[in-house]
C-alpha cells in the first residue's frame, strides 16, 4: 500500500469509509511527515494534540456510520484564519502571540464537517507577497527544489508547498491579488480562488477587504470541488458576503466541454513572453479544442492597468486594514512606550516587515488629501473598466484560459526581485485582474519548464459559475496528466 | 425679529453661527455589531468583538440604526436619500480600536431640510438643515485613575450616532438655543435619541464666525467641541463672537482652528490650527455594500410617523383653542403633550392648560417629579376641571382639592363626595344663610341701604364663609343683592 499521506482527499475519504484506516492513524501519519519535513518551514504552529482530538472523534463518527463529507481529513490552514485556541499570525511579528478567542466562517464549516486542522500554515506577512519572503517565520521552500531552494511562491505558500509535499490532505488559502492561484502553479497543484462573495471573509486577517476571498489549495480538480463546497456559503457576519446556493461542484466535473466557447485574450501574449508560457497555454487550448470546444481570441483592453490599479487599491484599504495593530489591546507592543504618539510608531515599526511596511505608506499615500483623486478614485474607476471588459468578453465565451504565471518558481533571496519590488510585483499581471473584477479562477499544472518546474494554467469564469471551472478544469487535468510530487 | 448685534465703539458685527450635533441613536444594539447600548454598565461589558477591533472581524449593520435614521430625517423634514455609502475615516487614538470610524462621507444617507424655530419676541425662523449621516461612536479613555496609565472603556465604542449638519443659518445664540431645544424635542418625540445632552447621547460642536455688520463675507471660524448644554452652546456662541470682535478690532487675524470650550470658564482655549487637522484620508468602507432603500421602506416609515410638535402645536392651537404661547410650552415635551390631551378630553380644553401650567407644573417641580410620576393622573386632572366647569365646586375649593389630589392621587370626584366639599346651589339653603346674615348686622344693612353698596361683597364673603366655602359664590352674589335691594 503506498504512504496514506499521498492520498488525494477523495482517495481518502473512500479508504476511511471502507475503514482500511483510521483518521487517527491518516493523521499521525501527516504529523510524523510533518515532523519529518520541517526544512520546508510550511508550517507556523503545529496544532498537533488539537488534530489528534478530532481525529479521535471523527472515528467515533465513522463507526457509527455519522460521518461528514470531510471527516477525518487532515488540513492545513493558511494562518491567516482565525483559529479558536489556536495561535494566528498572519505571519507578522506583531501578532505572534494572539490567540484568538473565534473561529473563522471557512474554518468553521470545514470543521463542521468533519475536518481534522494539523496546524497553521506559513504565508507571506499579511498575505503581502508572491513568494512567501515577507514572512516573519522565514521563507518556505517550494518542494521542487533541485540544487537551490526556490520560493513556493505567495503568499499562500506554506498552504502550496504542505499540499505539494503531502504535510497535509489539503490547504485553505486566500487570494487577493493570486495568492493562491501563484503558488499552486509555482508548486505543480490545484487550487481556485471563487468569486468574491462565495466564502465568508469573517475571521480572515484582512489584507485588502474588497479583493480578498478564500478558497482551497489541493492536489487534483476533485479535492478543490469537495474543498470549496464546505467552505463556502452566504454568511450573515461578512456583508458582503452573497446569498447564492452552493452546488456541488463535483458533479460539474462530468459535464462536458463541447460546446463551450473558451476565450484567449490577446493581451496576455504581450511580446517577451516566455515562450514556454506560449507554447503551454496554446497546447491547453488545444487540449479543450479536441473536446470539441470553440478557441476564440478575446481581447480584455485595459490589461495593462491592472497591475497598477491593483497596487494602488490594494494598498489603500491594506493601510486602513492593518491600523488596528497598533499595539493597545492585543498582539505586540514596543516595551517602554511613555506617550501613545510613540507606542503607536515603535510598535508598528518594529512590528511590521519592511513589504508591510511599504504596503501601509503607498496605501496611506493614495489615499491623502490631494492625491486620492488622481490615485486612489482613478484606479477605482479603472476597476470598474477592467471589470466591463471580462462582462464584455463573456458575451462571447464562456471561460477564459490564460497562464497563471509568466515564470516558474525562482530562488529564494533572488536580487532582482528584492532590489526591485516592481519585479516581484510583475509576476501577478496574469491574476490581478481577476480579484479586481470579482472574479472566479482556477489556477492547475499543466507541465514542467524545461528546467523541470511546473507551470500553471489560469481558467477565469463568470461570476458564481464555479461550476464550469470545474468541468473544464477536469478536462484539462485529464489531458495534461501532470505528475504530482 | 430683534436682531442680535455686537455694538462696540468701532463698529457693528454680526454673528454666524453653524452646528453640528451628534446624536446616539436609540436602538438596543450598536450599529455594526450585536453587543448591547446600555448607558451606565461596568467598563468594558458591552463589547463584542467587532467592537474591540479584533483581527478579521467584519461590522454588518443593525436595521434597526437605518429606521431610525430615516425616522429623524423625515422629522427634519429633510431629503431621505436612497442611496447612501458608508466611508473609513482614518486616524489613530486609543479609544477607537479599528483605528477608523466607520462614517458616511459623499453620499449620507438624510440630505438637505429644515426646522422652525419659535423665539423668545414672537417670531419664528427657519434653519436649514445640510445633511445628517450615521455613524459609530467612539469608545471612552479614562486619563485620571492613574498617574502614569489610561484606562479604556469601550462600551460606547460602537453605538449608532445620527450627525446632524446646519446650514450657517444661526444669527444669535439664541437661535442656536432654539434650535437646539426644538431638535431635543423633535428626537424624542420619535423615540430616535434621548437627547440628554448632559449624558453625551446629544452632543454639540459649534462653528461661530463674526462679519461687519451689512457685509456678506464669511469670515474664517473657530470650532468648538463637544459643548454639552443648550446654556453652554449659547455662552460659547456669545463669548467666541466677542473674541473675534476683539481680534478683529484690534487689527488680528482669525484663522480656522478647533477649540475646546471650558464650561468653568465659559471660555474657549486653541486645541489645534488648520495646518494640524488631520487628514482623516476617508475612502468607501469596503466591508459595506452601499445603503439602498426602496420608496416602499421609506413610504411605510412615513406612514408610521408620529405627530410631531410643530403639528401638534398647530392642533392644539385650531382644534382646541389654546393660545399660540401655551400650545408651545404644552408641546415641547412630548409626555407633556400627552398628558394634557388625555386630561383635556370632553374637558374645558383652555382651562386644563392654564391648571397644568400653573399649579399642576408647580406642583411636579416642588415633589422633583417627572410627570410619568404624577401623583395626578391625566384623567383626575381632567375630572377636576370638569368640577369646576359644572360648578360643583368653586375654582377656590379646587385648589384644596388639588393639593389632597398631589398628596393621595384620589379621584377628585370621590374627595369632593367624601369631605363634602360640593358648592350647594340649592337656592333655599343659601337664602337661610344670607337671611341669617342680615339678621344678625343690622348696622351694615343700614349702612348699604344708605349708599355705602360695596358692602355686598362684606356680605357676600360672610355668607360664604358661613356655608365653608361649599356655597356657588355666583349664587351668593345675586341673591346677596336682591335681598339687601329688597
Amino acid at each position: 500500500m503506498t504512504d496514506i499521506t499521498e492520498l488525494t482527499v477523495s482517495e481518502a475519504l473512500n479508504a476511511l469509509k471502507k475503514h482500511e484506516f483510521t483518521s487517527t492513524e491518516l493523521t499521525e501519519a501527516y504529523l510524523r511527515r510533518m515532523e519529518d519535513n520541517r526544512q520546508y518551514n510550511a508550517y507556523i504552529t503545529e496544532s498537533a494534540d488539537t488534530a489528534m482530538e478530532q481525529a479521535k472523534e471523527a472515528d467515533k463518527r465513522y463507526a457509527a456510520g455519522t460521518n461528514r463529507a470531510l471527516e477525518g481529513i487532515p488540513l492545513g490552514i493558511k494562518d491567516l484564519f482565525c483559529t479558536k485556541n489556536i495561535r494566528t499570525t498572519a505571519a507578522s511579528h506583531i501578532l505572534d502571540n494572539f490567540i484568538p478567542p473565534y473561529e473563522s466562517t471557512v474554518t468553521q464549516n470545514l470543521l463542521n464537517d468533519g475536518a481534522v486542522f494539523l496546524g497553521k500554515l506559513n504565508l507571506d506577512e499579511f498575505a503581502m507577497g508572491g513568494s512567501n519572503e515577507t514572512s516573519y517565520f522565514g521563507p518556505v521552500i517550494n518542494p521542487w527544489s533541485k540544487d537551490k531552494p526556490l520560493v513556493p511562491g505567495g503568499s499562500s505558500g506554506g498552504s502550496a508547498a504542505a499540499v505539494a509535499a503531502h504535510l497535509c490532505a489539503a490547504a485553505t488559502g486566500t487570494d487577493t491579488g493570486g495568492s493562491i492561484r501563484e503558488p499552486a502553479a509555482f508548486c505543480g497543484i490545484t487550487g481556485i480562488k471563487p468569486t468574491y462573495g462565495r466564502c465568508s471573509r469573517y475571521g480572515i486577517v484582512a489584507f485588502a477587504s474588497s479583493l480578498d476571498q478564500a478558497g482551497p489549495i489541493a492536489q487534483d480538480v476533485r479535492d478543490c470541488a469537495i474543498l470549496l463546497k464546505s467552505m463556502a456559503g452566504f454568511d450573515d457576519k461578512d456583508s458582503t458576503s452573497c446569498e447564492v446556493p452552493v452546488p456541488d461542484y463535483e458533479s460539474f466535473m462530468n459535464g462536458d466541454v463541447a460546446g463551450l466557447t473558451i476565450g484567449m485574450p490577446k493581451e496576455y501574449r504581450p511580446e517577451g513572453l516566455n515562450p514556454e508560457v506560449a507554447a503551454y497555454w496554446d497546447k491547453a487550448a488545444e487540449y479543450l479544442k479536441a473536446r470539441g470546444a470553440k478557441i476564440k481570441e478575446i481581447s480584455l483592453p485595459h490589461t495593462k492597468y491592472a497591475l497598477a490599479t491593483y497596487y494602488v487599491l490594494a494598498p489603500a484599504e491594506a493601510s486602513s486594514n492593518l491600523a488596528r495593530y497598533d499595539g493597545i489591546r492585543y498582539g505586540f507592543r514596543a516595551p517602554g512606550q511613555q506617550h501613545l504618539d510613540d507606542l503607536y510608531i515603535n510598535t508598528r515599526t518594529q512590528g511590521f516587515g519592511a513589504e508591510v511596511r511599504r504596503r501601509i505608506m503607498i496605501g496611506t499615500y493614495v489615499l491623502s488629501a490631494g492625491y486620492y483623486d488622481a490615485y486612489f478614485l482613478k484606479a477605482q474607476k479603472m476597476r470598474r473598466l477592467i471589470h466591463d471588459d471580462f462582462m464584455n468578453a463573456f458575451k462571447e465565451c464562456d471561460v477564459i484560459l490564460t497562464p497563471t504565471s509568466p515564470i516558474t518558481a525562482f530562488p529564494i533571496g533572488d536580487e532582482s526581485m528584492l532590489q526591485n519590488p516592481i519585479n516581484m510585483y510583475l509576476n501577478d499581471v496574469f491574476t490581478v485582474s481577476v480579484n479586481l473584477a470579482g472574479l472566479p479562477a482556477f489556477s492547475l499544472p499543466i507541465g514542467l519548464s524545461a528546467e523541470g518546474l511546473p507551470y500553471g494554467m489560469q481558467l477565469i469564469g463568470k461570476p458564481f459559475d464555479e461550476g464550469t471551472l470545474f468541468n473544464v478544469a477536469a478536462k484539462l487535468e485529464a489531458d495534461a496528466k501532470f505528475e504530482r510530487k | 425679529m430683534s436682531e442680535y448685534i455686537i455694538t462696540t465703539s468701532k463698529g457693528k458685527w454680526e454673528v454666524i453661527v453653524g452646528l453640528e450635533i451628534h446624536c446616539q441613536i436609540i436602538s438596543k444594539s450598536k450599529i455594526f455589531s450585536s453587543a448591547s447600548t446600555e448607558f451606565g454598565d461596568d467598563p468594558n461589558v458591552n463589547v463584542s468583538f467587532v467592537d474591540a477591533g479584533m483581527p478579521g472581524m467584519l461590522p454588518t449593520l443593525n436595521k434597526e440604526c437605518v429606521r431610525q435614521a430615516v425616522k429623524t430625517g423625515l422629522g427634519l423634514n429633510a431629503k431621505i436619500n436612497k442611496y447612501s455609502e458608508f466611508s473609513r475615516k482614518n486616524y489613530f487614538y486609543a479609544d477607537m480600536p479599528t483605528d477608523y470610524q466607520i462614517t458616511q462621507f459623499r453620499y449620507p444617507i438624510v440630505g438637505e431640510g429644515e426646522i422652525t424655530v419659535d423665539l423668545s419676541d414672537g417670531s419664528s425662523k427657519k434653519i436649514g438643515i445640510e445633511r445628517m449621516h450615521i455613524e459609530q461612536d467612539a469608545g471612552k479613555s479614562i486619563h485620571d485613575l492613574n498617574p502614569t496609565k489610561s484606562y479604556i472603556d469601550l462600551n460606547r465604542a460602537g453605538v449608532g450616532l445620527m450627525e446632524i449638519v446646519t446650514k450657517p443659518d444661526f444669527r444669535s445664540p439664541e437661535e442656536a438655543g432654539a434650535f437646539l431645544r426644538k431638535l431635543r424635542s423633535i428626537v424624542r418625540y420619535l423615540g430616535t435619541c434621548d437627547g440628554n445632552m448632559d449624558e453625551g447621547s446629544m452632543r454639540c460642536d459649534v462653528n461661530v464666525s463674526v462679519r461687519p455688520y451689512g457685509s456678506t463675507e464669511l469670515r474664517p471660524r473657530s470650532e468648538m467641541k463637544n459643548v454639552n448644554s443648550v446654556k453652554f452652546v449659547m455662552q460659547a456662541i456669545e463669548n467666541e463672537a466677542k473674541r473675534h470682535v476683539e481680534i478683529y478690532e484690534n487689527g488680528g487675524k482669525i484663522e480656522q482652528e478647533t477649540r475646546q470650550f471650558d464650561p468653568t470658564t465659559g471660555q474657549s482655549k486653541l486645541m489645534r490650527k488648520k495646518e494640524f487637522a488631520h487628514d482623516y484620508r476617508y475612502f468607501p468602507e469596503p466591508d459595506l455594500p452601499p445603503l439602498v432603500l426602496s420608496d416602499e421602506y421609506i413610504e411605510g416609515i412615513k406612514a408610521e410617523m408620529i405627530e410631531l410638535p410643530d403639528a401638534k402645536k398647530q392642533r392644539f392651537i385650531t382644534t382646541m383653542g389654546l393660545t399660540p404661547y401655551d400650545a408651545a410650552v404644552l408641546c415641547e415635551n412630548k409626555e407633556h403633550a400627552e398628558f394634557f390631551e388625555k386630561a383635556a378630553t370632553g374637558h374645558d380644553a383652555k382651562k386644563v392648560a392654564n391648571w397644568m401650567m400653573s399649579d399642576f407644573f408647580a406642583m411636579l417641580n416642588k415633589k422633583r417629579l417627572d410627570i410619568a410620576q404624577s401623583p395626578v393622573s391625566a384623567e383626575n386632572l381632567g375630572k377636576l376641571v370638569e368640577l369646576i366647569s359644572k360648578e360643583v365646586i368653586s375654582g377656590k375649593i379646587a385648589k384644596d382639592v388639588f393639593e389632597i389630589m398631589a398628596q393621595t392621587g384620589e379621584d377628585p370626584e370621590k374627595i369632593v363626595e367624601e369631605k363634602g366639599l360640593k358648592q350647594v346651589t340649592d337656592t333655599g339653603a343659601i337664602e337661610k344663610i344670607i337671611d341669617d346674615v342680615i339678621a344678625s348686622n343690622p348696622d351694615n344693612v343700614s349702612a348699604y341701604k344708605n349708599g355705602k353698596t360695596n358692602l355686598a361683597g362684606w356680605f357676600v364673603g360672610q355668607v360664604i364663609k358661613l356655608s365653608q366655602g361649599k356655597a356657588n359664590p355666583g349664587i351668593v352674589n345675586k341673591l346677596v343683592r336682591e335681598k339687601l335691594d329688597k
